[in-house]
């Protein structure tokens, strides 16, 4: 038989054993195809920073007409629900219940401080959550200049001291985390299915034995690397599919990149998670330990340090350095931009570039940990 | 020598590990040999003799720290693709793919050594029907029995027509039938095409069957030639020996094994002790330690010789293979008031035991009474239904019906009370690896509700009665080690009753000894023991035995009328277990038929 017709046949064979083996492991297609979904749907609707309908205690002092028309905006916000205490002490007691986030209070003398151009209104949020308190804050300017705005358009003059700050954010407009947090979805899906997956492979098969009878066939190191990765690789795709396919319809996150682009970048990473998950599975041979640091090594980092949630630039530089060093941040980079900001050609190119390395070295680390040898 | 006349050339072959404790030893010690091709040849030697370490360098799987070692004329080290590609090698545990089906995992291999599939048909017909497994095609390997999954791991090697085949101890864990069918296999091949094969082996009747056979110990090769010249390094060392008066065979074989310096080797057979004497110790010299019983020569057989080899170099390697022998009773003594016990209660009784898992009967109606001080047998096939009944004896498992007293106590009544008067030593020793022995010991005491002086008192007791090293870490101790461990655990709380699931399976014969010499001393000291095993040869230790087949039980009596009852052509113990399945299997089909 021929070198080439051999490797065919083997890598046939090889291959059709892991589609065998996958499809017979239950837990093996739950973890591939339930998993990712669970994940989607837990993160794209559980984990948000938008604040909706937070109660905000209103205590009104002045009790005219013109301190009423000054907190209607609240009542009218979609992202505020107001209540009603009697006295300031009963909003300090529901703020520390927790029954409220907020508390704005309209002080006696607010009516004839307004007549003299210095009105004053208290705003106390809780800062026990900065992020929901600053958000709140904003939501309750807004809430109460919008009808001052409108008087001051009525009266026909400028309002307050005339210079007016009109705020406006790129990208994501509407400020909506689940478009910042979506994208970033893709890439943990893939790190999970990757490297967690394969992480249990080799180690498998050196458990249970198979791998001493194996070496001592014809096969060769990269058959059973290319036989391992390619059922991975399809599972991965569905998962991507469905990844892409919820984005953009169920959370309805804007797609302004190019299509193909995204989907060759995601192949890409998703291969060089599958590889990592191969490397770490022959280096422990062992599932638990393989298993354990797959999670360590590649979806956590992917999670925390590769700026699915933080902004690297605030973090201090060991970590940059550390997070600079993970396939994810690159491929995070570049499928947030992909999503929200377009087809940017030298990001594409040379965060593409960077994977294809990971690619190879990992392809190669992996190769080294078959070769066949037992000592 | 040329290729053509020589399958393996080894010069000055070393390759060192390091230990579990960190030192660095020499798993092979500076070899040198030549294995002839065309022929069967076997490696036997104890454990930890270089046996695996050697096939996986042969196999290209390990690399030589230093000599050369040419496999059908290519350098190994050089490029061990081109030996994988000619040689089939079978590891000790073969890799079967358990979720694959038994058609599955052939086709894989046949895949990945490249078989036509013209050649494939009849090869694969061929291969089923001799592991006679035609009809178990779709079954996931991991449905097979531990005899059936041994066979297809050989059919799976055996795809093609190899150059060379390697095999590692493919018999081991496996029940003489599986075994014997193992050896048809092979034979068959072997006549049809020449093949070459090496194997390495602990079973002598097996290397028997080579043309040639190379001794191993602790990394060196002790003796390498034909079985009858091998054979002959024992002649005129051998005898046969009553037993004592009223005292089972294992009296006089334990009083032997203690007198290393005039005794090399005894085990108990047929009722009699055969023995080995040293060659300098004076055949007039032996009078005294058999007090007056009758004994003559016997032929030398091939074990004998090897017993011989190997407890020489164990002499010069080192005098630490101690027997375990330190506080146990002396063996010329009457066994404690045997006589006198056998009108007591048994301490186990078994009437009509059935235990079903769903349609599948494991165990059928069965019933046998274990008296006091008593070592008795459980013997059976793969899959016999041996672990099930011994489970339901120890508690662990519950009858589906019939009636189970252990120690005078009804296990369906009170079945923990029954647990503290019974010790249980499991097949795979339970033992905490990374605890020193001291600590494994104090946690048993602890988990048998034993407590403070009481506790401390017994852990001493038994470190002393097996000579273990109470610092010493578990998990790095030799095989024999472990077990003794994993036996003074299990008589910590000085049961009536000891249950050993096959003990002394994976352990060489000097190790066996030991452990059955214990064996003896304890039942001396009236503790019952109940004892699986897969070597045949060691039911003549047992006052009685049980051979179980699917379920059923086939012989019950002491190992003299179970030979008996299989008639006149078992010569020993294994023909006769092999006959008293078969006839039962037989009996069983007729009456399918009838039916």
């Amino acid at each position: 038989m021929s070198g080439a017709s051999g490797f065919r046949t083997r890598l046939v064979a090889l291959t059709r054993k892991e589609v065998r083996q996958l499809l017979r492991d239950r837990s093996n297609l739950f973890v591939g195809l339930l998993l990712p979904l669970a994940l989607i749907l837990l993160f794209g609707y559980g984990l948000s920073f938008d604040v909706k309908d937070a109660p905000v205690a209103i205590v009104l002092e002045d009790r005219s007409p013109t301190a009423q028309e000054a907190i209607a905006g609240i009542g009218g916000s979609p992202y505020l629900v107001p209540v009603w205490p009697a006295s300031m002490a009963e909003a300090v007691v529901l703020m520390r219940a927790k029954k409220v986030e907020a508390i704005v209070r309209v002080p006696v003398d607010f009516s004839q401080r307004r007549g003299a151009g210095d009105a004053r209104i208290q705003l106390i949020v809780n800062g026990a959550d900065a992020t929901t308190a600053s958000s709140i804050e904003g939501y309750v300017n807004g809430a109460i200049q919008t009808p001052s705005r409108h008087a001051a358009d009525r009266s026909g003059g400028p309002s307050g001291g005339g210079v007016t700050l009109v705020q406006r954010t790129w990208f994501n407009e509407a400020g909506n985390s689940t478009w910042y947090l979506v994208p970033g979805l893709l890439v943990l899906v893939m790190t999970l299915i990757g490297a967690f997956l394969t992480s249990l492979l080799i180690a498998r098969e050196w458990e249970r034995g198979t791998l001493e009878s194996l070496f001592v066939t014809p096969v060769r190191p990269i058959e059973l690397v290319l036989s391992k990765l390619a059922p991975y690789l399809v599972i991965g795709a569905i998962d991507m599919s469905v990844c892409l396919i919820s984005a953009r319809f169920l959370f309805e996150v804007p797609i302004r990149g190019s299509l193909v682009v995204i989907i060759i970048a995601s192949l890409l990473y998703l291969i060089v998670a599958l590889l990592l998950g191969l490397f770490i599975s022959g280096a422990t041979r062992n599932q638990f330990a393989a298993s354990q640091m797959a999670l360590l090594a590649s979806f956590m980092p992917a999670m925390m340090l590769s700026g699915f949630v933080f902004d690297l630039r605030n973090v201090p530089v060991v970590i940059q350095v550390i997070s600079q060093l993970l396939p994810a941040t690159h491929f995070m980079e570049l499928v947030k931009s992909l999503f929200l900001a377009g087809t940017i050609w030298p990001m594409v190119l040379k965060d593409c570039a960077i994977l294809t390395l990971y690619a190879v070295l990992l392809a190669f680390l992996t190769g080294r940990m078959l070769r066949k040898r037992l000592d | 020598m040329s290729e053509a006349d020589a399958s393996v050339v080894i010069e000055g072959l070393r390759k060192r590990f390091e230990a579990p404790d960190g030192k660095p030893f020499d798993a092979i010690d500076d070899i040198s040999l030549t294995v002839r091709a065309g022929e069967l040849t076997a490696f036997v030697g104890p454990d930890g003799a270089g046996k695996t370490t050697l096939m996986r360098m042969m196999a290209g799987l390990l690399r030589p720290d230093d000599g050369s070692l040419q496999v059908l004329g290519i350098d190994v080290r050089a490029d061990p693709q081109a030996v994988q590609n000619r040689i089939s090698y079978m590891p000790q545990r073969f890799g079967l793919y358990e979720d694959l089906s038994v058609q599955e995992n052939l086709d894989l291999y046949a895949d990945l050594h490249g078989v036509p599939q013209e050649v494939r048909r009849e090869r694969f017909g061929r291969m089923l029907e001799m592991t006679d497994m035609a009809r178990f095609t779709d079954r996931p390997a991991g449905k097979l029995s531990g005899g059936m999954k041994q066979k297809l791991g050989l059919a799976c090697t055996l795809v093609r027509s190899p150059d060379l085949l390697l095999l590692d101890e493919p018999s081991v864990g496996v029940d003489p039938l599986s075994r014997r069918d193992l050896w048809k296999i092979l034979d068959q091949l072997i006549a049809d095409e020449q093949l070459s094969v090496i194997v390495s082996t602990a079973y002598m009747d097996e290397a028997e069957r080579c043309a040639q056979i190379f001794v191993l110990n602790r990394g060196k090769v002790l003796a390498d030639d034909a079985p009858d010249t091998l054979r002959e390094k024992a002649d005129g060392l051998t005898y046969v020996a009553d037993a004592l008066p009223d005292a089972p065979a294992r009296t006089l074989q334990a009083r032997l094994i203690d007198a290393p310096d005039r005794i090399v080797d005894a085990v108990p057979k047929g009722g009699d002790v055969h023995f080995i004497r040293r060659p300098e110790c004076e055949e007039a010299a032996l009078g005294d330690l058999l007090s007056g019983t009758r004994f003559e020569p016997r032929e030398a057989k091939l074990e004998d010789a090897f017993m011989l080899l190997l407890r020489e170099h164990e002499g010069e390697a080192a005098s630490g293979n101690d027997m375990a022998t330190a506080d146990l009773p002396p063996s010329g003594e009457k066994e404690a008031g045997r006589s006198g016990n056998d009108q007591e209660a048994p301490a186990i009784v078994v009437r009509d035991l059935v235990r079903k898992f769903g349609d599948f009967t494991a165990v059928a109606s069965t019933s046998f009474d274990v008296r006091r001080g008593e070592i008795f047998g459980l013997l059976g096939p793969n899959g016999a239904g041996k672990t099930t009944t011994f489970r339901m004896l120890c508690g662990l498992l519950p009858a589906t019906s019939g009636h189970l007293e252990v120690a005078g106590l009804d296990l369906r009544t009170a079945r923990a009370k029954a647990r503290g008067r019974i010790g249980y030593v499991s097949q795979k020793f339970a033992l905490y690896g990374n605890l020193s022995v001291r600590e494994n010991l104090e946690f048993f005491a602890g988990a048998y509700g034993l407590r403070g002086a009481h506790a401390r008192e017994r852990v001493k007791a038994v470190i002393a009665q097996f000579t273990l090293d109470q610092a010493a870490q578990s998990g790095i101790l030799p095989v024999g080690y472990k077990q003794r461990l994993a036996m003074a655990a299990g008589l910590l709380h000085e049961p009536d009753i000891l249950f050993l699931d096959e003990p002394t399976s994976g352990i060489d014969p000097l190790a066996r000894r030991a452990f059955w010499r214990t064996i003896t001393s304890l039942a001396q000291a009236g503790v019952t023991v109940i004892v699986t095993t897969h070597f045949m040869e060691e039911a003549e230790y047992c006052d009685r035995i049980a051979i179980q087949d699917a379920g059923e039980m086939l012989a019950l009596g002491t190992p003299a009328e179970v030979r008996a009852q299989a008639g006149e052509t078992a010569s020993d113990m294994n023909e006769a277990f092999i006959a008293i399945v078969e006839q039962g299997r037989a009996r069983h089909t007729d009456k399918k038929a009838a039916a």
